[in-house]
């Protein structure tokens, strides 16, 4: 193996450049139009450091680089598998998008008050939440991501914005006390917080009981991150509230991080009582998805039935975890891919119909068939890749998922996972009918003005290039499906295996 | 005292626990600030409380020996609590922000973004 500086110098960049994007920025607090240029910039080299991650690690197996030189199990280490490689990639793909797309969106009052700054921070945390390999060091990455989310969700202080923040707030930082806790114990007992370190000692330990007592902490903690069954009411509460960049970002993202964290704790550390835990992973996934979904049939608000999509939908991921199988964890990373691209998507797209339609509200909204006929398709693909239709790219890791319950024998899970396919794409339908068929319901002189054929020709193309590469993205992962699939197939022979972690990380000190 | 140190702890967890489910979004807030101090001390005391033991290795031996005091717990609540620190202070403002354009203290009144 070959650990040489210029390796090191790949795992950080990542985390280097959006860093110093927001920084700079910051020093630019005055002059609008350098944050601008900067963001943009900063955006594209945050997709290029991504992509050199990527590659490396998928042509050189995973990079591990110790912070400050200390030897592994005692100092802090950045370690990156495929799966946090392929994670900072789309983070970086995700991130660039919406970057573009907030360059209209969010308004100069907002813009003023420090977007960019923010915006760059919370890619900067996300990327360090997906890189590190110190337990504690995820906490305080955990702690950089929610900082920038609270006060992203904040920023214009409209009152239902506040509202939202509030519950949004107080639920994760809670959640955070419950990580600390958690962290605390697990240190107590095992007196090291290096994750591939826990791996080797926590099922040495005596008390194998109280080590499942912290495991379930620890699910409650990334449970309440995740949005997972009885703790996601604060998710749809408030992601409905921001711009619509803002709800995009943290749709694609923010869960996401919830949903990796647990993934990394319970397929390392607290795999010797699977019984137990990951059965309660199952519960909870299947929880998840049906109350998810069941919340979005009946909402009136475009983007707080989104929320509910997004709630649904970790279920699926959770159920790989829960399963733990090669098969189960190849579907569940070939629909985090999916997910988090489309997630993105789904509120970019929210917030063209708000400036299309006037509203958000789906009784205010109709007809846009008639006015935009090539936005209604753009829409419908998304939404039925989404729903997951067999070509589009929700289909396959579905297929896998139940395929992999089925051979476990799981049929609970796996009929709770065709009931949730099915009840989305009814959900999407009725979305996509009332938005672009049914009758304009508001009579033509109150209407809300099309706020989005008054936009200039340069604003159009930013909020709609977005939109077009993810869905091209999309599209890309239905059909060319048997790539993605050897991706997923690579990450989770990775992850099933947990001695590959802990072997690259323990060969540094070597 | 670690006995004594672990009542105290629960009985902090308790109390914020106590204090943030109260409908005062003040009281939510003390409750947090509680809540996140009882996490600070239960990581200062996870591996036993120890006076005038400082982790030094002494210059013939190669490894530490005996009881000492872990060095590494105080690292990490310094940082939790600097972290908790900044968090709070925006929890704080926040909260201010919220009254002044909802004018109620009450969180059972701030239900418009779960409502329709």
């Amino acid at each position: 193996m070959n650990f040489s500086e210029n390796h090191n110098l790949i795992i950080v960049l990542p985390l280097l450049v959006p860093m110093l994007t927001g920084i700079i920025c910051l020093l630019f607090w005055w002059r609008q139009k350098f944050q601008k240029g900067i963001h943009l910039v900063g955006g594209v080299l945050t997709l290029i450091a991504s992509l050199i991650l990527f590659y490396n690690v998928w042509e050189n197996g995973m990079i591990v680089s110790t912070i400050g030189s200390w030897p592994v199990p005692f100092g802090i280490v950045y370690a990156a598998d495929l799966l946090s490689a392929t994670l900072v990639l789309l983070t970086g793909i995700v991130g660039f998008c919406v970057g573009i797309y907030a360059l209209v969106d969010i308004d100069n009052e907002r813009k003023k008050f420090g977007f960019f700054i923010l915006y760059h921070f919370l890619i900067f945390g996300v990327n360090g939440a997906f890189l590190t390999g110190d337990i504690f060091n995820l906490y305080v990455w955990f702690e950089v991501m929610l900082i920038s989310s609270f006060v992203l969700l904040a920023l214009g202080s409209e009152k239902a914005q506040l509202e939202g923040a509030i519950k949004y707030v107080t639920i994760n930082l809670v959640s955070s006390v419950l990580f600390l806790t958690a962290v605390g114990m697990l240190y107590g007992m095992a007196g090291s917080l290096n994750m591939a370190d826990l791996a080797l000692i926590v099922p040495l330990l005596e008390h194998q009981g109280l080590v499942t007592l912290i495991g379930i902490l620890f699910i409650i903690s990334f449970g309440i991150k995740a949005a997972l069954f009885p703790l996601f009411f604060w998710l749809p509460a408030s992601y409905h509230t921001p711009p619509s960049s803002v709800s995009a970002i943290f749709a694609g993202l923010l869960t996401k991080v919830g949903v990796y964290a647990l993934l990394r704790t319970f397929s390392m550390i607290f795999i010797f009582d699977q019984d137990y835990t990951h059965e309660i992973l199952i519960v909870l996934a299947g929880a998840t998805m049906l109350a998810g979904i069941m919340g979005a049939f009946t909402q009136p608000d475009l983007r707080r039935l989104f929320a509910f999509l997004v709630v649904s939908h970790i279920g699926y991921l959770v159920m790989g975890i829960g399963l733990m199988t090669s098969l189960a964890l190849t579907g569940a990373f070939f629909y985090l891919i999916h997910d988090i691209l489309i997630k993105t998507n789904m509120f970019m797209l929210s917030g063209m119909v708000r400036r299309m339609g006037g509203s958000n509200l789906m009784s205010q909204v109709g007809g846009l068939y008639k006015a935009r006929p090539y936005f209604a398709l753009l829409f419908g693909v998304i939404i039925l890749s989404l729903a997951g239709i067999p070509p589009l790219s929700g289909f396959w890791g579905k297929l896998i998922l139940i395929k992999a319950a089925l051979d476990e024998g799981a049929f609970g899970i796996a009929a709770v996972a065709l009931i949730t396919g099915f009840l989305t794409l009814y959900v999407v339908m009725k979305v996509w009918i009332d938005l672009f068929w049914k009758s304009q319901p508001v009579d033509e002189l109150f209407k809300a003005p099309d706020e989005y054929t008054l936009l200039p020709m340069a604003s159009k193309m930013a909020l709609v290039t977005p939109v077009i590469i993810l869905t091209l993205l999309s599209l890309g992962i239905g059909f060319g499906a048997e790539h993605v699939l050897a991706l997923s197939e690579r990450i989770a022979s990775q992850i099933i295996d947990p001695m590959y972690y802990i072997e690259h990380v323990n060969g540094l000190s070597k | 005292m670690e006995v004594l140190m672990a009542i105290l702890i629960g009985g902090l967890y308790a109390g914020g626990l106590y204090m943030m489910l109260r409908r005062s979004m003040v009281k939510m807030l003390i409750g947090l600030l509680i809540l996140s101090s009882a996490a600070n001390l239960l990581i200062f005391v996870i591996n036993g409380l120890e006076r005038g033991r400082p982790p030094i290795i002494d210059e013939h031996a190669m490894a530490l020996s005996g009881q000492y005091a872990d060095p590494l717990p105080q690292a990490l609540i310094l940082t939790a609590i600097v972290i908790s620190f900044g968090v709070q202070a925006f929890a704080i403002i926040l909260i201010k922000k919220v009254y002044q354009k909802t004018g109620t203290d009450d969180l059972d009144q701030l239900r418009s973004t779960d409502t329709f």
